[in-house]
């Protein structure tokens, strides 16, 4: 058989499909891909499945005896914590996916391809959530076995999963706009610890805002981290909620808002490698 | 006439910070033909190649491709192109089907035509034993080849070709050689790009050299030929001092020297008639040569033709 048979008698024509179908497929196709990217890339999973379940030990067993929490036991308090960190220093996994692909010619392929240009970082975007999704379940199941006795109803699980997913979703975003903006995976690395560690360190992750001091504390107290942290905390245990839910996922909804089209067009800017 | 030309370039210009890639480059290919962009690295092959394929918007001038126009249409130019880069642009975490699975959704083909496109190349392509491991355990040849079949999975009617053998070794050039020859025989426009007049020579109709981001000539291999010689006599005189006389001696087309060398290069047509007579003559003006060598033109012969200096390698980062 030569060539010329299987390219002329086989010519192939896009198949027929309203414009919503194809950016529905072309996202599907590309989600694909990068969660099959998970699963051939297990070494990062487990090391970023691990990480939180190492961090819960910290706090719980060597910081912990010195934090007064007030009411609640200091596991009670830190799970929605380390959740929260735990899933904005995965979310920085996008912006790694996102700048390695920049490096790679597979970015020149997928651009000359008729594809709406954001479909690629949907991919990164959504396996990341499947991911911190997995990193989550394992960190709380985790959290059951030292000690964590949560109130929370089935209606509260089902909250704590929505703020989780939009907050996701918000940071994976942000992540996959810093992974465009760097020039190398080694800069994404550090880029995105120097924006992620103050948001989850001075917050209220892992002690009560009030012996922080004064600059800092108002800070710790305002920062949308802080919010989504303590929805998820009194979801969990069952204290009053007040504007934390609500504040925590306008936040969120804003930075989705601005940084969609932002990646997008930094996406659509990119030229060379 | 804009229906006969698969792809029409008209006074493309780009810059890159103050560095002038292209400098109005004009060209066109006819349906069904290759047309070879010769030229060294920086001469702007890969930024027309990308701008062809919408990847780069040029700074001024005009591009078409299938009739589209690259700048104000890009959309319907995407799904007449198919683009193998000097980097093979496959995903390392997928499987050699996979990837052509996946390339071929992207460009919306429906679920069967994909299946059945993607086993056909991997047959045709030599992959049959590699489609299910992942691209990360392939060699360079095969992720080459891996590449061109997903350039070719929609069938696009034109297909860029940017260096395609830049880095093989031998036996994997020739079978892209090989394969690029019967996409031409099938009708496929090709854009091809490359440093090797050889490659230029064997696959394409026409070829373009580029220099310093404009087209410096144009015409068939037999025409550029004709400048440089199908085989050149390269001397090595003896003496310095009767350099000129030697060179006074050999006339005649394309002639090259390096006077600190003490070489001269000539246009022969290779046979032995022509060579023993120019040796004769030299024999004749008591000339005493030290060494002597025929070879192939390359692209430095034909630059040195054409621009009087050498084609400059590695003069910039390619774009």
């Amino acid at each position: 058989m030569t060539q010329r048979t299987i390219y002329v008698t086989q010519a192939v024509k896009p198949e027929q499909r309203s414009k919503a179908y194809w950016v529905l497929s072309d996202c599907i196709v590309l989600i694909t891909r990068s969660l099959k990217h998970i699963f051939k890339n297990t070494d990062q999973l487990l090391g970023l499945t691990i990480q939180p379940v190492m961090f819960m030990m910290l706090f719980r067993y060597v910081f912990g005896g010195a934090i007064n929490t007030g009411g609640t036991t200091y596991v009670n308090f830190l799970v929605a914590g380390i959740l929260v960190q735990s899933l904005a220093f995965g979310s920085l996994t996008t912006s790694l996916s996102v700048a390695t692909d920049l490096q790679k010619g597979i970015i020149d392929r997928i651009k000359s391809l008729p594809i709406a240009s954001w479909a690629l970082l949907m991919g990164h975007v959504v396996a990341d959530i499947f991911r911190n999704s997995i990193q989550s379940v394992v960190m709380i199941g985790a959290g059951f076995l030292v000690g964590f006795r949560p109130e929370a109803s089935a209606s509260d699980w089902f909250a704590i999963a929505g703020i989780v997913l939009v907050f996701t979703f918000a940071m994976s975003w942000v992540a996959a706009i810093l992974g465009l903006l760097a020039k190398s995976v080694e800069t994404v690395q550090w880029l995105g610890f120097f924006i992620v560690f103050p948001l989850t360190f001075a917050s209220a992750a892992f002690a009560p805002t009030e012996s922080m001091p004064k600059f800092l504390k108002l800070f710790a107290e305002n920062q949308p981290v802080t919010h989504v942290i303590e929805a998820i905390r009194a979801l969990m245990i069952g204290t009053p909620i007040g504007s934390h839910g609500i504040i925590a996922v306008t936040w969120c909804i804003a930075i989705i808002c601005i940084a969609i089209p932002m990646a997008t067009y930094l996406f659509r800017k990119h030229s060379g490698r | 006439m804009i229906f006969d030309e698969a792809i029409v370039v008209h006074g493309l210009k780009k810059s890159f910070k103050n560095v002038k890639v292209l400098e109005g480059v004009d060209f066109s290919v006819k349906k069904g033909t290759m047309l070879a962009l010769l030229g060294p690295n920086g001469a702007g092959k890969t930024t027309t190649i990308r701008i062809l394929s919408t990847l780069l918007q040029p700074d001024g001038g005009k591009a078409f491709v299938n009739g589209h126009d690259v700048v104000e249409n890009p959309q319907a130019a995407r799904e007449s192109i198919g683009l193998t880069g000097q980097y093979a642009a496959v995903d390392e975490y997928l499987t050699g089907y996979e990837n052509l699975a996946m390339i071929g959704r992207l460009y919306h083909l429906s679920k069967a035509d994909c299946k059945q496109r993607a086993t056909a190349l991997i047959e045709q392509f030599d992959l049959v034993e590699a489609q299910n491991r992942i691209v990360k355990t392939y060699s360079g040849g095969m992720r080459r080849r891996l590449d061109l079949a997903a350039s070719l999975i929609a069938t696009p009617p034109i297909l860029f070709l940017d260096e395609p053998t830049t880095g093989l070794d031998p036996r994997s050039r020739l079978m892209m050689w090989d394969i690029i020859e019967k996409l031409v025989e099938a009708d496929v426009t090709i854009l091809l790009t490359t440093q090797y007049l050889e490659e230029a020579d064997r696959l394409a109709d026409k070829i373009a050299v580029i220099d310093n981001g404009k087209i410096i000539a144009q015409g068939t291999s037999e025409e550029l030929k004709s400048h440089v010689g199908k085989e050149r006599l390269e001397l090595t005189i003896q003496r310095t001092s009767n350099f000129a006389e030697a060179m006074s001696a050999i006339g005649g087309e394309g002639l090259q020297h390096d006077e600190s060398n003490r070489t001269i290069s000539v246009a022969t047509d290779g046979s032995v008639h022509e060579v023993k007579r120019i040796l004769d003559q030299m024999e004749q003006k008591g000339i005493t040569i030290d060494t002597l060598s025929l070879h192939k033109p390359t692209l430095d012969d034909v630059f040195m033709q054409l621009t009087g200096h050498k084609a400059e390698v590695e003069k910039t980062e390619e774009l």
